[in-house]
């Protein structure tokens, strides 16, 4: 497979929602906003593939 | 003085004397259920069918009035089915099994919660409670006429009780006044504000939820489809969600979030109510039916059970609406209790047993309680970063199928699998995980009618392509039922097996399977769950 995936793929999504959340439980939004910076470098670190990381960039950027 | 505290829409149970009280000591039942609810009629109803004498004691002589729960889930069906009250409830609610979620005017998604054939019953039907709790007393009232050990008694309040070594001993008022009684065992099913509960002094601990809600069930003639509606900011409520569903007799249930600090006896009143109503409905004629304003807490009690008296339904656990897990997940309580309390009256089951309704249901109200609360953070944010990632999955969620899973409007309920439950047996590896001990049966269709209509009531053995005995053990028998290994019952039960055999227990929990019959295997089985 290539490209960005269209399909959810995250396993007991309630459950990973809550979690994400609850990462930043008791968070100034400074706070808030440095953890998403880093949890979206990691990630992209951990996708590597820059075609796959533009596609999600222009994704959430349409979507905003 | 017994008070009336609400409303009846229908007296099913008349307060009739009952010689009893002037007897010069107290009569001693077998069981007591306190609370005349959908949870303790159905309880009555289970265990009177397996000819346990009950008795019900209610402090009103009818159905309260009003909107309470409207949406019954497959597995309530099923329950009532085993129990004779299912068909009127069937003929008169509205079937439904798909949702749509919009925002704003868009839908952004919707769903199937039966997305598969071969069920006898559909995934929801929507009722007023008023009919449930009816057609279970009409069942009930059925039964008596033919000898069935169920006595109702209305505007009988428990005013105090003293447990005691081997029974509960009760103070009842009554319009004649007070008389004393005991049971063996006693079943509190008296709603979210038990006062079984608080004469025991046990607490009810949980989380309370800052948000208001408006219900107004509204009677209208529209074509609008049978679906479950729910908005995310939509210009009819901005800032809030909207549901709505469809009931029986043209009555549809809107239900309008409002938000933390409201006046709540300005949202009631028609100049708060009626231009959003108009909005939402567009032109269609409209009345209103029923109007009022709620909040919800999730709370649990620690145990179920405390030695002779147990809780089942809200008494026991109490959850937010969304996602229609109260009431259903009160029926699943009864389904659990009914057959251990029996084999344990009977001399067939040790007291051990009923611990295990603890653990089990216990476990089914802890997932029922997580999945409404997680509904109840989606719809409410708590935190300016939980509402920036809500509306984030929003946006997506128009651009991309991959975040469909995390949009939540309700987790709609379906029965929990008792993984790790100590009445649990054997498994055997290679078959599908759905139907792994602890799950609730999947129906299907087998010849001659129904898989869910051939078990339930006693323990069964299901013999799938192959050859099985009746095996009996502790004086409880279980008698096979010979399945044809058809398609559907060859995904949900064998896999890549080309036999099986399961034991199914009288509440249709699948207790343990096998890819070959020994009758020995099946006889330790069935001891170790009704061991506890």
């Amino acid at each position: 497979m290539t490209g960005l995936s269209d399909t959810p793929n995250i396993a007991d999504a309630d459950g990973f929602y809550q979690e994400l959340l609850s990462a930043h439980e008791n968070l100034s939004e400074a706070e808030s906003h440095a953890l998403n910076a880093r949890l979206v470098l990691v990630l992209c670190n951990h996708v590597g593939d820059r075609k796959v990381i533009r596609e999600a960039l222009e994704l959430a950027k349409r979507a905003g | 003085m017994v008070d009336v505290r609400y409303q009846t829409e229908f007296t099913l149970y008349p307060y009739q004397k009952v010689t009893e009280q002037d007897a010069p000591a107290p009569v001693r039942h077998p069981v007591a259920i306190i609370g005349g609810g959908p949870v303790g009629m159905g309880m009555a109803l289970d265990l009177g069918l397996k000819n346990i004498p009950c008795v019900v004691l209610d402090d009103h002589d009818g159905v309260g009035t009003g909107s309470r729960a409207i949406c019954f889930a497959k597995r309530t069906l099923e329950i009532c089915d085993r129990l004779g009250a299912c068909d009127p409830m069937v003929d008169k609610g509205v079937i439904w099994s798909v949702g749509k979620v919009f925002r704003e005017n868009r839908q952004i998604y919707e769903f199937n919660l039966l997305p598969e054939d071969g069920h006898k019953h559909p995934a929801f039907i929507n009722l007023q409670q008023p009919y449930f709790e009816k057609y279970l007393v009409e069942r009930i009232h059925e039964v008596q006429a033919r000898g069935t050990p169920i006595e109702i008694r209305g505007r009988n309040r428990v005013q105090a009780l003293e447990i005691r070594d081997d029974h509960a001993a009760l103070a009842i008022d009554t319009p004649d006044g007070p008389y004393e009684m005991e049971a063996d065992w006693l079943i509190a099913c008296d709603g979210a504000r038990s006062a079984i509960r608080g004469l025991m002094g046990l607490s009810f601990e949980g989380r309370v939820f800052e948000d208001n809600f408006l219900i107004c069930d509204v009677r209208m003639k529209a074509d609008f489809p049978t679906e479950r509606r729910f908005w995310f900011n939509p210009p009819f409520n901005p800032g809030q969600s909207v549901l709505l569903h469809k009931q029986p007799d043209d009555i549809w249930r809107i239900d309008f979030q409002l938000g933390r600090d409201i006046d709540r006896q300005a949202v009631v009143r028609p100049g708060f109510y009626e231009p959003r109503v108009n909005a939402m409905l567009e032109g269609v004629k409209w009345t209103p039916e029923w109007v009022s304003v709620y909040t919800f807490q999730c709370a649990s009690m620690e145990k179920y059970r405390h030695g002779r008296v147990f809780f089942a339904g809200d008494s026991a656990h109490q959850v937010s609406p969304f996602g229609a897990r109260g009431c259903n997940g009160g029926m699943q309580d009864v389904d659990n209790l009914a057959w251990k309390l029996a084999l344990v009256i009977e001399g067939k089951a040790g007291d051990a047993l009923l611990d295990s309704y603890h653990t089990e249901r216990k476990h089914g109200a802890e997932e029922n309680i997580m999945n409404s609360s997680r509904t109840t953070d989606f719809m409410t944010p708590r935190t300016g970063i939980a509402k920036l990632f809500r509306e984030s999955v929003l946006d997506l969620v128009e651009h991309t199928p991959a975040m469909r899973p995390l949009v939540n409007s309700g987790r709609l309920s379906v029965p929990c699998t008792y993984d790790g439950s100590p009445l649990n047996g054997p498994d055997a590896p290679g078959l599908p995980r759905r139907t792994r001990p602890g799950s609730t049966l999947a129906d299907a269709p087998v010849e001659g009618g129904w898989l869910i209509d051939r078990t339930g009531g006693t323990f069964r053995l299901l013999a799938i392509g192959c050859a099985a005995e009746t095996v009996e053990a502790n004086g409880i028998t279980a008698r096979v039922l010979d399945v044809a290994a058809t398609d559907v019952i060859r995904s949900r039960y064998l896999g890549r097996a080309r036999q099986a055999i399961y034991l199914i227990r009288p509440d249709q929990i699948i207790a343990a399977r096998w890819t070959g019959f020994d009758a020995d295997a099946v006889a330790s089985a069935i001891k170790h769950a009704t061991a506890g």
